[in-house]
């Protein structure tokens, strides 16, 4: 009898420790990363400074490197991105909540989520080989036939439509991250109340009026959660952005149709290639920088819906 | 009064009319791809994508190293990645669901999950390839299975979470010790969601690129060897793609359609499999 309950406790104890290792090596994972990617980048962080960030100049045989191109492009790509994504995205989850009918929410759902399974590789080829050569012949000349003739903005779409660059890359980062953006949207749209709904239908609004002034402002918490769910992946996003975005390290104006570089398709392009030493360093310094950015709008992310959840579980 | 109302009833009409457009416009791309992928990449199919190796510029060829060195590769990765993921899944579930290593790494992982991949890459290029100072089919594996862990983890934690308490309290009372309940009571009651979960993440690495690019690298010839660079479909694709020459180009069109082939196929396998009433 105590042979049996000691050989019980034995299972228990090993079994015990064995999954709480593998939980610990899971988050040992993350400060390996940040740790691992310190180490590599420290010859350039010691070299370049802070300088790092805002130096354009990035020239491998002079040894002489600056992120200001790549972190230009990633941020004004994914701000592209999410300018075309969010009203998208909210159009499609106030569909998918209000007006479709019962029985066509959840293919449109999985349609919608099977966008988001699409491997970037193929959105890259798609964009580079399919997308942006009509993009060049009727999207950028009507663009700069429109917005580029409106006084302020004017410098944004000028140069020649080629396609490739900043906005086409914009544009397919947009697409991708519509799936993520909308079904966020549309799961907080679901947890709102049918009572407050119903309450503000009584009234008499509208079903826009409803959305607009019930839903969205319930749900606001959980929307900008979902929003910057969708930037954490536009910011990282590899593939699409190396095809499209032009690959080009010179930052010489301020038109979106030029092709630039992001600290992804730097990476992409330069890293299996560099030689070891500062370049190599300056790389992965530039990789550091992206997964810290990444990470605190992930974590703003993240914070925001499980406040959302929570004030939820606290009304209910 | 009356225009008030007219001009409501029309801000409604607008707006309404506008979400069903944004619906179109998401399942436009979603056709748009999936009909260029198939109707290219179908013209590329033929029995020599399959045994033939990836040719020289210009050359004639097949795909058939990079396809069994992908699937090496996920095979592996999912291999290793999978008992990481979902044993520390089960400790969150089971154990730590409420102490503060089970939040936090609960909320670690949430941040793994959504992490750019290229930076996975950059990772185990610092602590594997630099450190044996060579692309490696083993490296592409690593980085693989830590893309394949925080995806199987949160899966296997939600379902296992479904599992009513009851059961474990019926077994509880039977005298069984705890390990032995999870084993064989818990885990398997949970075991359609996990596979889901498995599926899922074979589905993300399967098409992954990124983490690829600096690590297992890829070649042009057959290789099966876990210590020398080898080739895998994604880096090909991108290889292929990027060049200049149709006759790659032809080849990248072919593998992109397998991927994307096998890829929704497992997502959607997924999905059938196990039906959340949610989603």
């Amino acid at each position: 009898m105590s042979a049996s309950r000691q050989q019980r406790s034995l299972g228990d104890w090993v079994f015990f420790n064995l999954t709480r290792l593998f939980a610990v090596l899971t988050l040992l994972m993350m400060v390996g990363i940040i740790v691992s990617l310190l180490i590599g980048a420290w010859p350039s962080l010691r070299e370049f400074g802070p300088g790092f960030l805002w130096s354009a100049e990035w020239n491998p045989p002079l040894n002489r490197f600056g992120a200001l191109v790549p972190i230009y492009g990633t941020l004004v790509t994914s701000l592209i991105a999410l300018i075309i994504a969010v009203p998208v995205s909210f159009g499609i989850a106030l569909f998918l909540t209000e007006l479709s009918p019962r029985w066509l929410r959840r293919p449109l759902g999985i349609a919608i989520e099977l966008l988001a399974g699409i491997p970037s590789i193929v959105y890259g080829m798609w964009g580079l080989l399919v997308f942006s050569p009509l993009f060049a012949d009727y999207f950028q000349p009507a663009l700069a036939a429109t917005l580029g003739q409106v006084p302020l903005i004017k410098g944004l779409f000028e140069g020649p439509p080629i396609g490739i660059g900043l906005l086409c890359a914009g544009f397919i980062l947009a697409i991708m991250i519509i799936p993520f953006i909308a079904s966020v949207m549309r799961d907080v749209f679901e947890i709102t109340p049918p009572m407050l709904k119903e309450s503000a239908y009584a009234l008499g609004g509208t079903t826009w009026e409803i959305v607009w002034n019930v839903v969205l402002p319930y749900t606001r918490v959980g929307v900008v959660g979902g929003i910057m769910l969708g930037l954490g992946r536009a910011l990282g996003e590899t593939m699409a952005v190396t095809f499209v975005i032009g690959n080009s390290s010179l930052l010489d104006n301020s038109s979106l149709f030029a092709p630039g570089n992001s600290i992804t398709s730097a990476l992409a392009n330069e890293f299996a290639e560099a030689t070891p030493g500062l370049h190599t360093a300056a790389l992965i310094e530039l990789g550091l920088i992206l997964f810290l950015i990444t990470l605190t709008v992930l974590v703003i992310s993240k914070l925001l819906l499980l406040r959302f959840v929570r004030q939820e579980g606290s009304r209910t | 009064m009356m225009n008030l109302k007219l001009r409501r009833r029309w801000i409604n009409r607008v707006a309404l009319m506008l979400s069903i457009l944004a619906m179109a416009f998401g399942l436009l791309w979603l056709i748009w791809i999936l009909s260029t992928t198939l109707q290219l990449g179908m013209s590329g199919l033929s029995w020599t994508l399959f045994t033939r190796m990836t040719p020289p510029p210009g050359g004639e060829g097949g795909l058939a190293n990079a396809i069994v060195g992908s699937l090496v590769m996920v095979g592996l990765a999912t291999a290793i990645g999978t008992p990481i993921g979902a044993l520390a899944g089960v400790y969150l579930a089971e154990y730590g669901q409420r102490s503060w290593l089970g939040h936090a790494t609960r909320f670690i992982n949430d941040l793994l999950l959504s992490a750019p991949s290229i930076v996975i890459g950059l990772f185990v290029y610092a602590v594997y390839v630099e450190r044996t100072s060579k692309f490696s089919a083993f490296a592409g594996v690593i980085a693989l299975a830590l893309i394949v862990v925080p995806v199987v983890l949160r899966t296997s934690e939600n379902m296992l979470r479904l599992v009513p308490d009851s059961l474990r309290e019926a077994a509880f009372a039977l005298g069984a010790p705890q390990w032995k309940i999870i084993l064989r009571v818990t885990l398997p009651a949970a075991r359609a969601g996990i596979l889901t979960g498995i599926l899922l993440a074979v589905a993300r690495i399967s098409g992954e690129t990124a983490p690829l690019l600096f690590t297992a690298l890829s070649n042009q010839f057959w290789s099966l060897r876990l210590d020398e660079p080898m080739a895998n479909l994604p880096v090909t694709i991108f290889k292929f793609a990027m060049s200049p020459f149709k006759g790659w180009q032809e080849l990248a069109w072919a593998g992109v359609f397998l991927i994307t082939i096998g890829v929704l196929g497992l997502n959607i396998v997924a999905r059938l499999m196990f039906r959340s009433p949610k989603h």
